[in-house]
């Protein structure tokens, strides 16, 4: 019997020594991985800055477009758009989201609460196009016009496994004493949840609201054929124009989203596609603007969950 | 001696009343429970609404819609409609990217999760996860005036020259790269830097739910760090990590944008990587909008249709694959 | 009931000492000692503790803990829990390598090589030093997997040895018999105290020199434990065992040599006493020593 002493004694110096090559080059490998890909992040990051600088002024942001041949102009129209979308978005993604989650924290065990975390993850991979091919169906369809309505609608179905998921993680972390102690002095569920729970979680709540809103201002997909773009936007006349015309707060609110609204991501996709070099230009601008606000969204959510984290835990 | 309360005075129906509402939990409580239905309910919404809305298109032209050909029909002039392209497009530019992201994915999540120091390991993941925020359309303007002429053409012309030359294989390398670097290639590689975060993040989950027991052993036997990674931690982390993969796989197939403004957005019947192509979510984007007839917006819609199921199906199974991972510890003893 | 299963022609009915309760414990631990595992007095030292310490990060966790550890005996590390044992325990094997920011003082002899000296091939000390855990942890491969993945590390790729070093193991874990026709099987479909004994072939199956237990039977049932105990003194044929366990009367039965541990004022742990097992338990020169063994505390 050849003891395991004798087995490893030929190749035990080779071996060993190839061991210790091969681990020390997959663990660099690794880092190296991880290295590119950071760089790639620079890169585009970088990129999107430099260029999209040059083309940036105050002008750009308060002005709305000016015909081609004619300089300047700018994108206040896809800004307002992008507002009035995203709050609308927002307003339709809230309400259920929240409360869906207050479900899925207090039952996580049962039918509906499992079968309501495995849709909701199910539901944040469908392709946000085919989601505005639903809402043309749903919505501009039925109205037989293009509207804000649709496209904010079409956002608000995108945002709220997000609202969902974060939201009930946040309501998790709350203490349990907290909810039993208000249940102890005879509140009702209802009232613990509203007046207790969620304010503890308030601030955890809306950094998910952050990240849902930034993903919603970056997309486009979905409103190619929901809100289609509208250059002529101007939520000001709107106004003004209504008070003029003596039209009720409805109406006017009415006009402002019951139209084709532009927003800054369709901006940007019409720019690029135009042969014209100061598009070119303004739609790095545009790329600029967005990406400063989706990465600010996410950095200052993140940073606030860390700080909470790290509150929490001493 | 107690005081007297009036219940015995108070209306039979309004005492009824007030125990159904049980002090306004009751309602809160069907609320809560209607809005987690509605979330359940918007998936099949979805299927079902696209699957009317396509209702003609289906009938019109059945199976044939979907079946693979070298000379697609896309004729909106004409009625005569075929799929194919579209969907060759998106399976050749998903998969590719799946298989590129896999291998730097994996690493990237080996990294943060087994090898990073501590306090690096936060910053770096959220470092990654931006990548994951920056929009679609973004990405796709940095591709088409950076991303393309800068690495993909010169890429591509090579691997057209080298690969392309081998028959069989060749076929999916054939040139010639265009000039501009609109290509498959050119969408696949921007798909592969899009869900590398994605891969990363669930991998590195995956990764760190194994119990620390597992290394302990492993270790205590006298194996490298990377023995028991790719030994030991890999196999038992292997349906999580292939569920990251397939969610990644989803997340290529559904994107827009980005493809759309790099691929080229061509039906031609070659079936190499290096030629411009055509997606399924890249047609619907550029030809919705102003699709005239009603078949021709009903053939869109279709195609819309075999994207979701496609996506959803993939969802699922790979959902399905990463929760299994968390029920996978070794058994607590019994006697 | 019965406490002695290997000294069958010496079995000892303490049901009725017991119940005299703890005035005659030290009496009790008297007959208690292992019978058939003769303690060499004059067994070479294997492995030499010096001055050891341990910190993690500015936190001392170790003070300068010195003893030997004889070869071919059973040396048992008790103490109250949080003394440091475990600790102890894996700067022998160095896993405390993987605690990030610890840091290790002062020496360890393996026969005559510093395992703490710089430029030391730790994966080859963890081969010689085995390590069994307190719960089972075999990996989610086969019986036969787990047993093999040590000795594949080191080259071996023919069928046939793999296979006999597959038989060995598990007869020297007593675990032979009743795996033998089912290897294949997941390791995950035996019980608890057949995983424990796999894991001690898994940890045989690169022929260590010193094997390392940390409370091996804390999480199995009692005859789990007395099996277990049994291969104990079996292995101290060819091996050498250091066992951490709070259960004293394990280590009474068990070790030939007792370190006792306490922690010191500033919540680092110390070695107060070590001695051969019979003295630290009939006479114990340290009073805490006296005080933990008889139940007083801990």
């Amino acid at each position: 019997m050849t003891s395991f002493q004798q087995m490893i004694a030929k190749n035990q110096t080779t071996l060993g020594t190839r061991r210790k090559m091969v681990n020390a080059l997959m663990l660099t490998v690794t880092g190296l991985l991880t290295l590119l890909v950071l760089a790639l992040l620079f890169w585009i990051v970088g990129y999107v800055l430099l260029r999209g600088m040059k083309a940036i002024n105050l002008s750009f942001i308060t002005q709305p477009p000016r015909p081609l041949g004619v300089a300047g102009g700018g994108v206040l129209h896809a800004i307002e758009g992008t507002i009035v979308i995203t709050v609308l978005a927002a307003l339709f993604a809230i309400p259920p989201g929240i409360l869906a989650a207050f479900y899925a924290a207090r039952n996580p065990n049962t039918p509906l609460g499992i079968a309501l975390r495995f849709s909701t993850d199910v539901l944040s991979g469908i392709p946000s196009i085919v989601i505005g091919l639903f809402a043309y169906a749903i919505l501009v369809k039925p109205m037989g016009h293009y509207s804000g309505l649709a496209g904010g609608a079409a956002l608000a179905i995108l945002m709220l496994p997000i609202i969902l998921r974060t939201t009930e993680e946040m309501l998790k972390l709350v203490p349990h004493d907290l909810y039993e102690g208000s249940l102890a002095l005879g509140a009702a569920e209802w009232k613990t949840s509203l007046s207790v729970i969620f304010p503890a979680a308030l601030d955890g709540i809306v950094t998910g609201f952050l990240l849902a809103i930034a993903r919603a201002a970056g997309e486009t997909a979905p409103l190619l054929f929901t809100t289609l773009g509208n250059e002529r936007y101007d939520i000001k006349g709107i106004i003004s124009n209504g008070i003029v015309q003596h039209q009720s707060f409805l109406m006017i609110i009415g006009r402002i989203v019951n139209q084709p609204v532009d927003s800054l991501p369709l901006t940007l996709w019409k720019y690029a596609q135009q042969p014209y070099p100061e598009r070119i230009d303004q739609s790095w601008a545009v790329a600029l603007v967005l990406m400063i606000f989706v990465l600010l969204m996410n950095i200052i959510a993140r940073l606030w969950i860390y700080f909470r984290m790290r509150r929490m835990k001493g | 001696m107690h005081t007297r309360n009036n219940i015995s005075s108070e209306p039979k129906f309004l005492r009824r009343l007030r125990d159904f509402f049980q002090h306004g939990d009751r309602p809160w409580r069907v609320l809560l429970i209607l809005m987690s239905l509605l979330l359940l309910v918007m998936i099949l919404a979805i299927g079902w609404l696209l699957w009317r809305e396509s209702a003609g298109s289906r009938i019109q032209f059945g199976l044939g819609f979907l079946t693979p050909t070298l000379n697609a029909n896309w004729d909106p002039v004409n009625d005569r409609f075929q799929a194919w392209p579209f969907i060759y497009g998106t399976l050749l530019t998903s998969l590719a990217a799946m298989l590129l992201a896999l291998p730097l994915s994996l690493g990237i999540a080996i990294f943060l999760s087994e090898l990073c120091p501590e306090r690096l390991r936060q910053p770096l993941n959220s470092l990654i996860e931006l990548l994951a925020a920056i929009p679609s359309v973004v990405y796709g303007l940095w591709g088409i005036f950076v991303f393309l002429p800068v690495v993909v053409a010169p890429f591509g012309q090579v691997l057209a020259d080298t690969i392309g030359r081998i028959p069989g294989l060749g076929l999916l390398f054939m040139g010639p790269m265009p000039e501009s670097g609109s290509s498959r290639l050119g969408a696949a590689l921007i798909l592969t830097i899009m869900i590398i975060p994605t891969i990363t993040a669930i991998t590195r989950d995956v990764l760190l739910a194994i119990p620390s027991h597992q290394r302990e052993a492993s270790m205590a036997m006298g194996a490298t760090r990377w023995e028991t990674i790719w030994k030991v931690l890999l196999p038992f982390g292997l349906s999580g990590i292939l569920g990251a993969v397939i969610i990644g796989l989803g997340r290529a197939l559904g994107e827009t944008m980005a493809v759309t403004m790099v691929i080229g957005n061509s039906i031609e019947g070659s079936p190499s990587l290096l030629r411009p192509g055509y997606t399924m979510s890249s047609v619907i984007a550029n030809e919705f909008a102003e699709a005239v007839t009603k078949l021709h917006t009903q053939v869109l819609i279709e195609v819309g249709l075999v994207l979701f199921f496609i996506t959803l199906l993939l969802n699922i199974i790979a959902r399905l694959l990463v929760w299994s991972v968390a029920r996978k510890t070794p058994q607590d003893v019994r006697a | 009931m019965d406490l002695l299963p290997h000294a069958a022609h010496e079995r000892l009915d303490l049901s009725f000492l017991e119940k005299l309760g703890k005035g005659i414990s030290i009496m009790t631990l008297q007959v208690m000692t292992p019978i058939n595992h003769e303690t060499n007095a004059n067994a070479p030292v294997k492995v030499e503790v010096k001055n050891l310490e341990v910190y993690y990060g500015k936190f001392r966790a170790l003070a300068g803990i010195s003893m030997p550890v004889y070869e071919n005996q059973i040396t048992a590390i008790i103490g109250p829990s949080g003394c440091g044992k475990s600790t102890l325990l894996r700067c022998f094997n160095r896993m405390n390598d993987l605690t990030s920011n610890s840091k290790v003082n002062g020496e360890l002899i393996l026969d005559d090589q510093n395992i703490y000296a710089p430029g030391v091939d730790v994966v080859d000390i963890r081969r010689r030093v085995g390590m069994v855990f307190q719960r089972p942890n075999p990996f989610p491969k086969s019986i036969y997997d787990n047993v093999t993945y040590g000795p594949k590390l080191y080259g071996i790729r023919r069928r046939s040895d793999l296979d006999e070093i597959v038989e060995r193991s598990l007869k020297a874990a007593a675990l032979w018999d009743e795996v033998k026709d089912k290897l294949g099987q997941s390791a995950l479909s035996l019980s608890g105290g057949q995983q424990q004994r796999l894991c001690i072939a898994r940890a045989l199956a690169v022929e260590p020199e010193v094997i390392l237990m940390d409370e091996p039977a804390s999480a199995l049932d009692p005859i789990s434990t007395l099996r277990i105990e049994d291969l104990m003194h079996d292995l101290t044929k060819d091996y050498t065992i250091i066992i951490v366990t709070h259960n004293m009367q394990q280590a009474a039965r068990v070790s030939d040599y007792t370190a006792m541990m306490m922690i010191d004022s500033q919540r680092a742990g110390q070695l107060i006493e070590y001695d051969r097992t019979t003295t630290i338990f009939t006479s114990p020169k340290n009073k805490q020593t006296e005080d933990y063994v008889t139940g007083r505390f801990g």
